[in-house]
């Protein structure tokens, strides 16, 4: 597993460069006044290749979720390239977008909010081949036992309503229905995160599954970094709109090379070696819509320097594809 | 920067004493048999998943079930004092007071119309009696101590000015501004990110050392419970599973809830290839297993399993679990 993990895969899936989407957020006042722009995705470059995940991970509001989205095109990028498997995903129209969502699909957080109450499970299941025109309704029948029996749900389960389902059942529910089409790459937005650990743990390995069996390659986008660690063979640290990090997963956990990465890691209270302290940093994010000036860490950070305020870092190379956007990183000594 | 371990306290009377305590909704048992004694200065964990009954647990010693609920219980005191027979009026000067209590979700916890220094200053005027501004300079000093900053300014805001993480100090800055003897957190920084986590367990602890309060601090997260807490109770389905020292919960688990709990947490510091996931879901309350409540999850479950329910069986050395397999019970095989 960690060889795949340490070579990077020579053709992605997905490529994104200079990511950016800003908000425009309302004026204030009588008179209108200033307006603010939020930078929800600033300038993010990542890819991934065929059959790998790529988690991302960040604390809420850094854009983790925006940027799941924007690559989907749920939300339209204010700047940037999305290429899906060597198609400019940004330049397609309604068509061609839509026949991409057959290869690019999501499963979100909520699986009660994402599902309509009023459709049972089979019909949910069966609604994308239905939007799509697939297959009539003998095969649609058999797709459908196909993969309920895929997920680890039982046949007479497609007759029930959603809100009959436990959360972890009804999240097996949002992963056959996001499976119906045969996608290529899904999107994971915190797919796991409102469920118990243990349920969590039979959706993580059934996710593992499914991307052994099916070929999938993941976003894995999560603000738990044992969930992260566990399914990803790469990493993206995300802060205030942009990556901070990126790399193996072993490279990102093992030595993590900016400080923002260093504190996250540092906040997690681990499990098996029972009272200890806690790394803390100071402070608050800072709000999206005013940045810090230079490293947007900065203000937080542990290791600031006069530089840090003034000037952006640019990424360092720690290691073979490990990069971290800090004055302070040391790069590979090649 | 290590946490500051519990000030040592002579073994006189338990700051909280709970005996067979059972809550039940209709004919629903939501929590039953569950007895433990707590402390001054003392932590304890109370960790499950959801419909464990760990919240209704916190709820049934505040006095503060839902309407329908029903509490029992051979004996409840707080300080020696029967929580259990104790009328409405007097349990009110006890809640704040000697009894504190922080939510998980501080925005619905909190009045959004009243400004923070206004929920404060009640607080301390109701169980006090002091004047406004001297009500208003407690609160301004308690918003201090829990980190906020500029509290001069912070305390004339409104809930929904402060972040989560601000709230939640906030919440602490009330909980704590009358020195109660007992606080309660339910899930106190589940709703926040990992490094306003670590601050907010960070200063609780702090508080704790300073004020010596007893805590019961109650999560999912066996995490966070392990880093902050001297003893955990592990909770399924209404019943204590398991009961130790934080470290032997980890190092040496006697339940396989427990076990298989700590098997389905992704470490963040090691890789592992594939969980081993506890197999199925938790049953609802109202049809509970006939023997052991885990006993159809169990993967070393034994006929007398799925018959009569395990006490939870003294093991020593302040460990207590609820299995046969601690029993004397021998397995032919083990799975």
């Amino acid at each position: 597993m960690d060889a795949v993990a340490e070579t990077r895969p020579p053709r992605p899936l997905l490529e994104v460069e200079h990511l950016a989407r800003h908000f425009t957020l309302g004026r204030r006042g009588l008179f209108g006044g200033n307006q603010r722009i939020l930078r929800a995705v600033d300038d993010v470059s990542f890819s991934i290749g065929k059959g790998e995940t790529l988690g991302l991970v960040g604390e809420s509001g850094c854009g983790k979720t925006t940027t799941g989205r924007l690559i989907l095109r749920l939300i339209e990028p204010s700047e940037g390239v999305v290429r899906f498997d060597g198609r400019d995903v940004r330049a397609m129209g309604a068509g061609e977008l839509r026949a991409l969502r057959r290869d690019m699909q999501i499963v979100f957080q909520d699986p009660f909010g994402a599902l309509n109450p009023r459709m049972t499970a089979g019909e949910l299941i069966v609604e994308p081949l239905v939007i799509h025109d697939v297959g009539d309704t003998v095969s649609r029948e058999k797709r459908l036992r196909q993969l309920l029996d895929r997920v680890g749900l039982a046949t007479h389960h497609a007759a029930r309503f959603p809100h009959e389902f436990s959360g972890g059942q009804r999240q097996r529910l949002c992963i056959a229905r996001a499976l119906s089409l045969d996608p290529a790459f899904i999107v994971c937005d915190e797919a796991v995160s409102a469920l118990d650990v243990s349920v969590q743990a039979q959706i993580l390995n059934l996710l593992q599954d499914l991307k052994h069996d099916l070929g999938l390659t993941y976003l894995f986008i999560s603000h738990d970094l044992g969930v992260v660690r566990h399914i990803s063979d790469r990493v993206a640290v995300m802060y205030l709109g942009q990556i901070v990090e990126i790399g193996p997963k072993g490279a990102i956990f093992n030595a993590p090379a900016h400080p923002y990465t260093q504190a996250l890691l540092g906040s997690v209270p681990t499990a098996d070696k029972g009272r200890k302290s806690f790394f803390t940093i100071k402070g608050d994010v800072p709000s999206a819509a005013n940045p810090p000036s230079g490293c947007r860490f900065h203000t937080r950070c542990p290791i600031a320097q006069p530089v840090c305020s003034t000037t952006a870092p640019p990424p360092v190379t720690v290691s073979p594809g490990h990069t971290a956007n800090c004055h302070f990183a040391k790069p590979a000594a090649s | 920067m290590p946490l500051p371990k519990p000030t040592a306290v002579p073994p006189a009377a338990p700051l909280l004493e709970v005996e067979n305590l059972r809550v039940s909704f209709g004919t629903t048992e939501i929590v039953g048999g569950m007895s433990f004694t707590l402390r001054a200065g003392e932590t304890l964990g109370i960790v499950g998943e959801s419909g464990s009954g760990k919240s209704m647990t916190a709820l049934a010693i505040m006095r503060l079930l839902p309407f329908g609920g029903t509490l029992t219980a051979d004996r409840l005191r707080l300080m020696g004092e029967d929580i259990l027979t104790a009328d409405e009026g007097h349990l009110e000067n006890l809640r704040g007071s000697a009894m504190g209590m922080i939510f998980q979700e501080p925005m619905t916890a909190l009045n959004p119309v009243l400004t923070i220094g206004d929920q404060l200053m009640e607080t301390v005027r109701r169980h006090t009696g002091i004047g406004r501004r001297e009500a208003r300079d407690r609160a301004i000093e308690a918003l201090r101590r829990v980190g906020i900053p500029s509290p001069e300014t912070r305390v004339d805001d409104y809930p929904h000015r402060l972040s989560g993480g601000m709230r939640q100090r906030v919440m602490i800055a009330m909980s704590l501004i009358c020195r109660p003897k007992l606080l309660i957190a339910d899930e106190p920084t589940t709703a926040l990110d990992v490094t306003i986590q670590a601050q907010i367990l960070d200063l609780m602890a702090d508080l704790q050392s300073e004020y010596g309060m007893g805590i019961i601090l109650i999560s999912h997260d066996l995490r966070v419970v392990s880093a902050f807490t001297d003893r955990v109770m592990i909770m399924y389905l209404g019943r204590v599973m398991e009961d130790a020292r934080a470290n032997v919960v980890f190092d040496a688990p006697r339940h396989p809830y427990t076990e298989g709990l700590l098997a389905s947490i992704p470490p963040v510091d090691r890789d592992e290839v594939r969980l081993k996931a506890i197999e199925g879901m938790v049953p609802p309350a109202f049809a509970p297993p006939p023997g052991c409540r885990f006993e159809p999850r169990c993967a070393y479950a034994r006929p007398p399993c799925s018959t009569a329910e395990p006490p939870l069986v003294d093991l020593g050395d302040n460990h207590r679990a609820a299995c046969i397999r601690n029993t004397g019970y021998q397995f032919r095989q083990v799975p």
